[in-house]
């Protein structure tokens, strides 16, 4: 039974204020707590104040590289909470963005890496195997 | 910048290749229609068969070229590099002007003619025409990939704004129908509204883009009449009135008395549209927007001040480009098609005027468009210049 005091909370961050609200949306219904951040300066915020048992940054907020920078920062200081980054650069330029070495994971700072749009069952799926090492 | 054309010499006579050498070694040309002046760089052969590898292992520019040659005759070397489909004028060298000879280089590709004996000034004046031609030519080309390179971004921007608004709805959809997001009926309504003000975003921006295209092409129809721009103006704030009161937005309209001005009413509204629209949705909560029109000799000037979030100078700098959106945590929930302006600064144009922008961040911003009254009897053109689609 997930109650109000065992719910685990994830940190989102991204600039799409739709893609926010609907990840928050089924993230809630899925019984997290979540913390919804519009954009960088918000989520280092909302890091001094808590510590989230895991965080969904986008890759490319309006600072272009604002999810890396954040992710830097995010394993700095809590170093064990799992990083799942989602990335429009795929669909926005065709590029391939999907780093599969273990030198590029480590270069990355990201546990698992998903291209826009995001089916909520995978991100899903990510978030439960995250979770539960 | 000095350009230089390579200019490659094809014939037997030593006398010939010195005579051209000297001619043109010092030679510039000067064209009106180009920046910098042009040289020439020499080089000179004597015989078919020697300009033919030259050509191949390095192409000149231009090539003066002689048809009585020993071997193979200059003719012949026209008709093999017609062959190869090279980029290369070639002025044709006869010794006796003949009409046959002049017919049958043209057909293979000669751009000009040379007859024997020429005087330096001779040979000049016809490099002069052939270097015009090729650097006009080479110019012309130019331009015509970067308006292909500028229309390609035009699409490829366009295509990620008509995505973005896309994808938006189809993971609202989504959740719909997948009930994902719970038993709570707020958040599904919630995912309904977000969902209807994309698609108006969308709908906005593709009313925008035919709007843009029917300016840039001069298909709109217009039709001048003598209107008063302060009457335009009111009912152009009325339409906006909405929008304003749900921010708790005054919106103030300062005139001296009709303003009358030759003008499509069309045009006008455009103008006020946007540039009030602008103001309100950049404003703050219980902020105000000024707007005031003048008449001034032959001008009419519109200027509308909010009391909004403002830009920062490097913010300014990139505003009337297409697409353009100021992105910060401000903007972020406003939506727009970052069509808007370029729209005002086209049909500003169109009156043979502009728009100016003051702004300073945090304070509010200054846009000042200054129409010119056209002359009586007259239509103003379709707008040429830059088309983006």
């Amino acid at each position: 039974m997930v109650t109000a005091e065992t719910a685990k909370t994830i940190l989102v961050v991204d600039d799409d204020p739709d893609f926010l609200a609907q990840q928050q949306m089924q993230l809630e219904a899925a019984h997290f707590k979540v913390l919804a951040a519009p954009g960088v300066q918000e989520a280092r915020h909302v890091l001094e104040e808590c510590k989230p048992d895991l965080a969904i940054l986008d890759l490319m907020m309006e600072d272009a590289d604002g999810g890396f920078a954040l992710s830097y920062h995010l394993r700095k200081k809590y170093p064990g909470v799992p990083i799942i980054l989602v990335t429009g650069v795929t669909s926005q330029t065709g590029l391939d963005f999907t780093p599969s070495g273990a030198d590029q994971k480590s270069w990355v700072k990201a546990d698992v890496i998903l291209p826009k749009p995001v089916r909520f069952e995978q991100l899903k799926r990510e978030i439960d195997r995250l979770l539960a090492r | 910048m000095a350009e230089q054309l390579r200019v490659l010499a094809v014939d037997d006579e030593p006398g010939m290749r010195t005579g051209i050498d000297r001619t043109l070694r010092r030679f510039t040309v000067t064209l009106p229609d180009l920046e910098g002046e042009v040289a020439f760089a020499l080089e000179a052969v004597d015989s078919g068969e020697a300009a033919l590898a030259r050509i191949e292992a390095s192409p000149p520019d231009i090539l003066l070229l002689d048809h009585k040659l020993p071997g193979m005759s200059g003719l012949d070397v026209l008709h093999e590099l017609a062959e190869s489909k090279r980029d290369i004028l070639t002025i044709m060298i006869t010794a006796y002007a003949s009409l046959d000879t002049a017919i049958a280089a043209t057909k293979r590709g000669a751009y000009d003619f040379l007859a024997k004996p020429f005087t330096p000034e001779e040979l000049k004046a016809a490099v002069r025409k052939a270097a015009k031609h090729l650097l006009l030519q080479r110019q012309a080309r130019r331009l015509a990939e970067e308006k292909r390179q500028v229309r390609f971004q035009f699409i490829s921007v366009l295509g990620h704004e008509l995505k973005a608004p896309l994808a938006a709805v189809e993971g609202y959809l989504n959740i719909l129908k997948d009930k994902s997001a719970g038993d709570n009926p707020a958040v599904y309504q919630q995912a309904m509204d977000r969902s209807l003000i994309r698609l108006q975003g969308m709908r906005k921006l593709i009313l925008d883009l035919l709007d843009l295209t029917r300016i840039e092409s001069g298909n709109r129809k217009r039709e001048l009449a003598d209107l008063d721009v302060c009457e335009v103006a009111k009912n152009a704030i009325e339409t906006l009135i909405p929008d304003a009161t749900a921010k708790k937005i005054t919106i103030e309209l300062t005139t001296p008395g009709p303003v009358p001005m030759r003008a499509d009413r069309g045009d006008l509204e455009m103008i006020f549209n946007n540039l009030v629209s602008n103001a309100v949705k950049y404003n703050r909560q219980g902020g105000q927007v000024r707007v005031s029109v003048e008449g001034l000799a032959g001008t009419v000037r519109i200027a509308v001040t909010d009391t909004g979030i403002g830009m920062s100078p490097q913010e300014t700098a990139q505003l009337f480009r297409e697409f353009s959106r100021i992105k910060n945590p401000q903007t972020r929930n406003i939506l727009g098609s970052g069509l808007g302006l370029s729209i005002l600064k086209k049909v500003a144009a169109l009156y043979g005027g502009d728009v100016q922008v003051q702004s300073e961040a945090g304070v509010g911003s200054t846009f000042t468009v200054a129409l010119n009254q056209p002359e009586p009897g007259t239509v103003s053109p379709p707008l040429t210049g830059s088309t983006t689609l």
